[in-house]
């Protein structure tokens, strides 16, 4: 095929142009997939953890080690709402509220993480659960971890925003990939939500 | 090697395996139906409307569907569906929900790589690899009860003749039970895989008539037999690694990682159903196991020839 | 309104040195070649996966055969079972999704191309691992090399304990790590097929392949995530001590059983539902006729998908369930049989009455009927779980499924191949050699996969390397293993049947078979953006309403 080929195509004439044509927009469908398949994944983390409560032959228990971490709970849960809030005021155009907004919500998701942080290492040091301690250890820290990394990918994804917001690159015209970062936030936040009922509530 | 036999799933020899075939028979009726329905319609179509040079210039008639036919073809697989269930249901009920009468036999099977573990709790027996049971006579049941256990990966006893399988799972205690009605060797293989010798975890069972079965009973409860002649072959027996994975009842030998061998003798194989148990084989399993199941866990013990024959001559005296 | 008949010409096409070609292949984003990349390394594999296959055939061939020994053997089914899902048909599925869908929909690309392009190379990636263990997977005492588990690599066989080396961690990380991939592509396609239809084209009106694709995706999101999440778990026991599969530790085998069907069995819905997508395109055209129950061909896939999530323990009918749980299972598995079924006579019923060309798409779309009539029936039988107490574990599940897969989806693949090869190079496929390679692997396959069932019906287990002589098994395996060599050829006819139609075969034109969805309105091959306009539907099948202006669809829908 080496000459010039005249290529025909046949154009399908516009019968009836439909009055508007508007899809979904595919940042927001593609997050709700992902969202769909990273629960499935937290799902069977969840019924391990759900089917091994009461199992572990030895070591020690959820009742005599584990403290509710109510504060920093409440430091994740609030930043769903600054993050959607920043998003709020992003439409109205105001780029530096957004920005401080912005930061308090990713300021609130390290605080949690510190949070499991100091909690994992009272548990390792003072009580001396691992996660190859006993069934307890391993569910507990592969259920929270999994958690925590999702934080921590949210976090990255916040400070790269941060940024392009701080350096003046972020504006109105971004508010779509702003909604879909904040739909993950919200997913973490939601997924906490569960854990917390499972690993503080329901498992205690 | 011992005779084996067709295990055919459709020779049924105990109610539990009778039950399955007498299913399987409305199902495969159901479902042969099915197929000569549809494959007569499909036969019929491509020759039917088959195209030919007369018609093909024209398009056939552009039909998108029909409610009534879609709705037919809907609801008859629903009934049949309806069927299969209801006739499935009152079978799983009735092997899985069996009672346990109080003439049963129990049997505790435990699953190993790769051999057969069998006690008998009641009767304080412990052997391996060739099961007997007693022949349970339709007017007077004497069925076996078994609870399956393993010891390391799953495992599955598979002896189609008598039952369906089930499998041995680690830290997990399942049930199965069967009532052969006449006497005969059965024979099958575990059937999930669990590591390299899967292929030769083959088994054996026994289906005695009453005094057979108590004749045996009585003879595995007996200690080992103490024969002078083989002192030496005990001797090497006891001192070197054996008695670390092997039991001989009576004898400081008590390990439980391999088979109980208190009555080796009493068995037609080795090796869970390897090779037979001739003078040859059992010589050449004690000096190199890989050359009859390569893989298994059975060390070769690197005995000289002398410590070998007396080895195989103590081991032919545990009858 | 003026047509616009769009006449472009290419400039002389400059030659390109090897090295720029590679690259250029190698960084693409076009969903095109991303398509033709997962395809062309499929195909790779199935070659990779035969020879697997025929090493085990060749062993089995006799009873107490010496071809390989145990190592080796339990390494082939492992690989052999692993490779075919998930380096073969997960990734030559998703080669024609990527390349047929935007294609079909009127779009100029997939939603994200270069997360199209990075999902592909993970993939990838998977399977070069995957396979770099039988170099590197050695471990102590040598019982590294291949993984040798099974492909369901059931705990606790998985364990440090019983699997010492790094052999099962080949396994674990290279499907782990496709599993990424294959989860980019589904998001990719159901952004794709949500948000990138022309202007027209309502969900009602899309080709049924975009449905299909569009269902198989969904069910991919949270049908492979739980094989990843176990997977992680068997990882965390492997390296880090946990206990999720440890029985010693009060860790549970069943819980892995469940973990692992709860993707599996889905897994063979995502494999199955694109062959269905291909016969409810192809079956059409050579009826000349539209599909049968378009909307219940659409409500019986959804259903399938989500029914199927629900008959997973069917897998485990042997583990000991009580009787309740078996009974849900059955009732499960019997129903999803119906929506299946459906879909089988409405292909009936879109023959009915057409004038059937028989041409090679064709004969292996009727092949495919007849086979998958008879695979989804075994399965139906062993949905009788008592009689699957007896067929579990055996030969006859392997004949089952191979059933399904080779005689349903491959055969399914290979009327794919054919019809859409004019597409992608612009000439068809030799007829005759077509021919050759239907009827050779028509015969071969039953002769593997009919007889097959015997064996399973006398008592042969599986994933056995040898067997004892008087169990009635000798001539079975003999003949199930002839068949399979007589496959191979098959597939080495179709292979030639590739190489030598790409210079020698009839030119296509855009549209030789006479069809009627947006692909075949293009040039074969088609630009690199697609269409030079993006067109305007009106109806399910757009060019039927052209070519037959005085009685369009779009009347009637």
């Amino acid at each position: 095929m080496r000459s010039a080929v005249a290529v025909e195509t046949i154009t399908i004439p516009a019968v009836e142009a439909p009055a508007a044509w508007s899809l979904p927009d595919r940042g927001k469908i593609a997050m709700a997939s992902l969202i769909i398949a990273e629960s499935a994944i937290f799902t069977i983390f969840v019924v391990a953890y759900l089917f091994y409560i009461g199992k572990s032959v030895s070591g020690p228990t959820p009742r005599d080690v584990l403290e509710t971490p109510l504060f920093y709970t409440i430091c994740l849960l609030s930043s769903s709402f600054t993050i959607h809030y920043a998003g709020k005021v992003l439409e109205r155009g105001r780029r530096r509220m957004f920005l401080g907004l912005w930061l308090v919500t990713l300021a609130l998701g390290g605080l949690f993480l510190f949070g499991t942080a100091q909690e994992w290492d009272r548990l390792i040091y003072d009580h001396g659960l691992t996660i190859s301690t006993n069934l307890f250890g391993t569910t507990y820290y592969s259920l929270v971890g999994l958690h925590a990394f999702h934080v921590s990918a949210g976090l990255v994804m916040l400070g790269v925003v941060s940024i392009l917001a701080a350096i003046g690159r972020f504006g109105l015209s971004q508010i779509t990939r702003v909604e879909v970062i904040s739909m993950y936030w919200h997913f973490v936040d939601a997924v906490w939500v569960v854990v917390f009922t499972v690993v503080y509530v329901i498992g205690r | 090697m011992p005779g084996y036999e067709l295990t055919n799933i459709f020779a049924p020899e105990t109610t539990p395996a009778r039950s399955i075939v007498d299913l399987s028979i409305l199902v495969l009726s159901i479902t042969g139906l099915i197929f000569l329905v549809v494959f007569s319609l499909l036969v019929y179509v491509i020759v039917k409307f088959r195209s030919r040079p007369v018609t093909a210039a024209r398009e056939p008639a552009q039909v998108y569907g029909s409610t009534q036919i879609e709705l037919a073809w809907t609801i008859i697989p629903v009934l049949i569906v309806v069927v299969l269930f209801v006739a499935t249901a009152r079978v799983i009920h009735a092997v899985q929900d069996a009672p346990q009468p109080a003439t049963a036999v129990e049997v505790t099977v435990i699953g190993h790589q790769f051999w057969w573990e069998y006690r008998y709790p009641a009767l304080g027996i412990v052997t391996a690899n060739e099961l007997h049971i007693p022949v349970s006579p339709v007017d007077q049941p004497r069925p076996t009860f078994m609870r399956l256990l393993s010891a390391d990966t799953d495992h599955s006893f598979w002896i189609p003749q008598l039952a369906g399988k089930t499998d041995l799972i680690p830290n997990r205690i399942n049930t199965m039970w069967m009532d052969p009605h006449r006497t005969g060797v059965f024979v099958g293989q575990c059937a999930q895989y669990c590591g390299i010798q899967h292929a030769k975890m083959l088994q054996r069972v026994s289906v005695d008539s009453a005094e057979d079965f108590d004749a045996w009973v009585r003879a595995q409860q007996q200690p080992a037999v103490r024969d002078d002649a083989v002192a030496g072959g005990r001797r090497v027996f006891e001192t070197t690694a054996c008695i670390n994975c092997h039991a001989v009842g009576g004898t400081p030998a008590n390990g439980r990682f391999g088979p109980d061998l208190t009555h080796l003798m009493s068995r037609a194989t080795i090796a869970s159903g390897a090779a037979a148990n001739t003078t040859d084989n059992l010589r050449l399993w004690l000096e190199n196991p890989d050359a009859i199941k390569p893989g298994s866990l059975m060390p070769a013990m690197k005995l000289s020839d002398r410590d070998l024959d007396a080895l195989v001559g103590y081991m032919e005296s545990l009858r | 309104m003026s047509s616009d008949a769009i006449a472009m010409h290419l400039p002389q096409a400059e030659r390109r040195t090897l090295v720029e070609t590679l690259h250029d292949w190698a960084t693409t984003v076009d969903h095109k070649r991303i398509g033709l990349l997962y395809i062309g390394y499929a195909l790779l594999f199935l070659v990779v996966a035969g020879i697997e296959a025929l090493i085990i055939r060749i062993q089995l061939m006799y009873p107490h055969n010496d071809f390989v020994g145990p190592q080796v053997f339990n390494r082939m089914f492992t690989m052999h079972g692993t490779t075919m899902i998930f380096f073969f048909a997960m990734p030559i599925l998703f080669g024609f999704g990527n390349y047929l869908v935007p294609l079909m929909i009127g779009a100029r690309d997939m939603a994200f191309p270069r997360l199209n392009a990075f999902s592909f190379w993970l993939s990838a990636f998977g399977g070069f691992l995957l396979y770099f263990s039988f170099l590197g997977g050695s471990g102590l005492y040598g019982a590294g090399s291949a993984p040798d588990v099974g492909w369901w690599a059931y705990a606790p066989l998985t364990a440090r304990a019983f699997s010492p080396g790094s052999s099962t961690d080949y396994w674990t990380i290279a499907v782990l790590v496709s599993g990424f991939g294959s989860i980019g592509t589904a998001v990719n396609l159901i952004a794709t097929i949500l948000c990138m239809r022309c202007p027209g084209m309502t969900l009602g009106r899309m080709p049924l392949l975009a449905w299909l694709y569009l269902t198989m995706s969904g069910l991919a999101l949270i049908g492979i995530t739980p094989l990843s999440a176990a997977q992680i778990m068997l990882l965390v026991d492997r390296y880090l001590g946990g206990h999720f599969f440890d029985t010693q530790a009060g860790g549970s085998a069943p819980l892995w059983m469940h973990f692992f069907w709860i993707f599996g069995h889905p897994e063979v819905y995502i494999l199955v539902i694109p062959a269905f997508a291909f016969m409810s395109e192809i079956i059409p055209v050579f009826s000349r006729k539209p599909i049968f129950g378009y909307p219940v061909m659409v409500a019986a896939t959804v259903c399938i998908a989500f029914v199927s999530m629900s008959v997973w323990a069917h897998h485990m009918f042997t583990i000991g369930m009580n009787s309740y749980a078996n009974s849900f299972f059955a009732i499960t598995t019997m129903a999803v049989g119906v929506p299946t079924g459906i879909k089988i006579f409405n292909w009936l019923g879109t023959m009915w009455g057409g004038r059937i060309q028989f041409k090679t798409p064709m004969l292996f779309s009727i092949a495919f009927l007849f086979q998958f009539l008879i695979a989804g029936l075994t399965g139906i039988i062993q949905a009788a779980v008592p009689f699957d107490w007896q067929l579990s574990l055996s030969y006859f599940v392997v004949a089952h499924f191979h059933y399904v897969i080779v005689g349903g989806i491959l055969f399914a693949i290979f009327a794919a191949f054919y019809y859409w090869y004019p597409k992608v190079t612009g000439r068809l496929l030799s007829e005759r050699l077509g021919k050759v390679h239907f009827w050779l692997f028509v015969l071969g396959f039953h002769l593997t996969f009919d007889v097959m069932h015997v064996p399973g019906l006398l008592g042969m287990p599986r994933r056995i390397y040898t067997y004892e002589p008087g169990r009635g098994w000798d001539t079975l395996n003999l003949l199930v293993s002839i068949g399979a060599f007589v496959q191979a050829v098959g597939l080495l006819v179709f292979v030639a049947n590739l190489i030598v139609s790409y210079w020698k075969g009839k030119r296509a034109g855009n549209d030789p078979w006479d069809a009627w969805t947006l692909e075949w309105s293009v040039s074969s091959p088609p630009p690199a953006y697609n269409f030079a306009t993006v067109p305007t539907v009106a109806s399910r099948r757009p060019l039927w309403d052209l070519k037959h202006p005085e009685d369009p669809d779009s009347r009637y829908e």
